[in-house]
């Protein structure tokens, strides 16, 4: 417990070392441009794959639980849309990426650590910090586009499924699509995509930049920080829907 | 040169370097020996900043670290190289930019200027066919070359280098060991060397330090370190029983 507590101020402390001593502007964009291409990028095949079949799955799920006559079809298409948009574009796949982007994170910066790369930049008098996540916290602004791209392609093969199974008419997904639309679950949805794009930048370098030992703990150091980002993202997710939303 | 005074560090409550005084001269090998855990890594990344030291001094040629002004610790940090254990050389880079890399990063040199002296240094330390190469397509006694090419790429006056032989063959080893010390010599450099490797200390041991658990319990040259009666050192250098033979037979002595 209080190696916890203890451990949440030195992320803390981090998050400070992150914009000091920053790195020359030159240099610093290549890296950015690499992240985005590493991170973001990498990640749009996968995020899509996941979205596509998820979101035919809630629609099939959703409609074989309102097959009674008295409720009208379109709301399959309405709650398709609420789940997706609500939690499973932004929570679920962040999760999901916890795993993918996170264990890249921690792995590549934690075998810097024990391969003394990081000694070597700090003994250059780089602040290895700025130098290895600042770009990684960059790339992660763009984070909200995987989580848009997300959404659309989920809710489409949401339509695809519905429509091929025979669930419903396309015309009757589209309605429920529009029907009781506030923006403001889009404000909230995005804004909880931010938080998320945040602690994956930032919770998976914490446990590289700090890790102790050889080759073998790396792979430990992933593991452990796959579980905190995806307890970080839960925890999140409770605090900002009940702010927001409630 | 480097004057080391009464330098402590510990961490947490374990004390590894426990006042250590000496002096490493410029454009001379000075070698730090000692068994595993007797603290020299710990005392080179002292000398280096990476850790603080709890109490005393060390002066770069009169310049005292500790009450240096962010700018003026830049400058000195510019003027040493680090050679690390196992080379760290950035394994997303190839060669070419790990030599590089440090120019780039402290100097307003052009794209050109950096490509010469990159090469200057790659013909220094005699890498051959290895420029595009990525650190884990080339052996360990080439990744050792680029990373004394990336510690010397910007003339430093302190060169550092923790256990440049592990993990090379014998011969390899000495080979390496010569070219540091035909660099130091010819850029009159400080140069300190961490090593456990006996063939290092008769080859190149101009200056010889012997650590044991933190302390420093001898001090001298490669010639001197043959001759010694102190039984740390005698333990320390004649570690195997056919060394232990070889000295009775030459000695006499027990
Ligand atoms: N960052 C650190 N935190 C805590 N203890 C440390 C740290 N670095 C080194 N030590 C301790 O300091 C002691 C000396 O370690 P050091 O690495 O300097 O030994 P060494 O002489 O370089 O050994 P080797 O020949 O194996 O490299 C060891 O007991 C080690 O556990
Ligand atoms: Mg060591």
């Amino acid at each position: 417990m209080i190696k916890m507590l203890a451990n949440i101020g030195k992320y803390f402390i981090m998050l400070g070392e992150i914009f000091r001593r920053p790195t020359k502007w030159r240099i610093m964009r290549n890296l950015i441009f690499k992240e985005i291409d590493e991170l973001i990028i990498g990640s749009l095949g996968i995020v899509a794959f996941l979205s596509f079949f998820i979101g035919a799955v809630v629609t099939i799920q959703t409609a074989l639980n309102l097959n009674n006559p008295i409720i009208p079809k379109y709301l399959i298409g309405f709650t398709a849309r609420q789940s997706i948009i609500l939690e499973f574009s932004p929570t679920f796949v962040s999760i999901i990426m916890a795993g993918r982007m996170g264990s890249y994170i921690t792995s590549s910066i934690g075998t810097m650590r024990v391969t003394e790369q990081i000694d070597a930049l700090e003994v250059m008098g780089i602040n290895p910090l700025n130098y290895l996540v600042f770009p990684k916290l960059i790339a992660s602004i763009t984070y909200p586009f995987v989580i848009a791209l997300s959404m659309f392609i989920g809710i489409f093969g949401g339509y695809i499924a519905g429509s091929l199974g025979g669930y419903l008419a396309a015309e009757e997904f589209v309605k429920g699509l529009q029907d009781d639309f506030i923006p403001f679950h889009i404000v909230y949805a995005f804004i909880k995509t931010a938080v998320f794009g945040f602690i994956l930048a930032t919770v998976p370098s914490f446990y590289g930049y700090y890790m102790e030992g050889g080759a073998l703990e790396v792979g430990k150091a992933s593991t452990k920080s796959f579980v905190w980002t995806s307890i970080a993202i839960i925890i999140c997710n409770y605090i900002l829907t009940q702010m927001l939303l409630a | 040169m480097i004057e080391v005074k009464d330098l402590k560090k510990s961490f947490d409550d374990k004390e590894v370097l426990k006042g250590i005084t000496t002096t490493y001269e410029a454009g001379k090998t000075n070698l730090i020996i000692g068994q595993s855990g007797s603290g020299k890594t710990v005392m080179l990344k002292t000398l280096l900043g990476v850790h603080i030291p709890d109490s005393g001094q060390i002066l770069f040629d009169g310049r005292d670290f500790a009450t240096l002004d962010p700018n003026e610790k830049r400058t000195l940090r510019t003027e040493m190289g680090m050679v690390f254990q196992g080379s760290a050389l950035f394994d997303s880079m190839n060669v070419e930019e790990n030599i590089g890399f440090p120019l780039k990063m402290f100097t307003k040199k052009s794209n050109a200027e950096i490509r010469d002296r990159v090469q200057e240094v790659i013909d220094r330390v005699k890498l051959i066919d290895a420029n595009k190469k990525m650190p884990s397509e080339i052996s360990g006694g080439m990744q050792k070359r680029v990373a004394i090419a990336r510690a010397i790429v910007n003339n430093p006056k302190y060169l550092f280098c923790d256990e440049p032989n592990s993990g090379l063959d014998p011969k390899t080893s000495i080979v390496i060991d010569e070219l540091i010390q035909e660099i130091t010599h010819e850029y009159n450099i400080t140069t300190v060397i961490n090593t456990h490797d006996m063939n290092s200390v008769l080859q190149i041991g101009e200056h010889i330090c012997f650590l044991k658990d933190g302390k420093l319990v001898w001090e001298g040259n490669s010639e001197e370190i043959m001759k010694t009666d102190n039984e740390d050192i005698v333990d320390f250098v004649y570690s195997s029983e056919l060394l232990k033979e070889i000295r009775r037979f030459h000695t006499g002595k027990k």
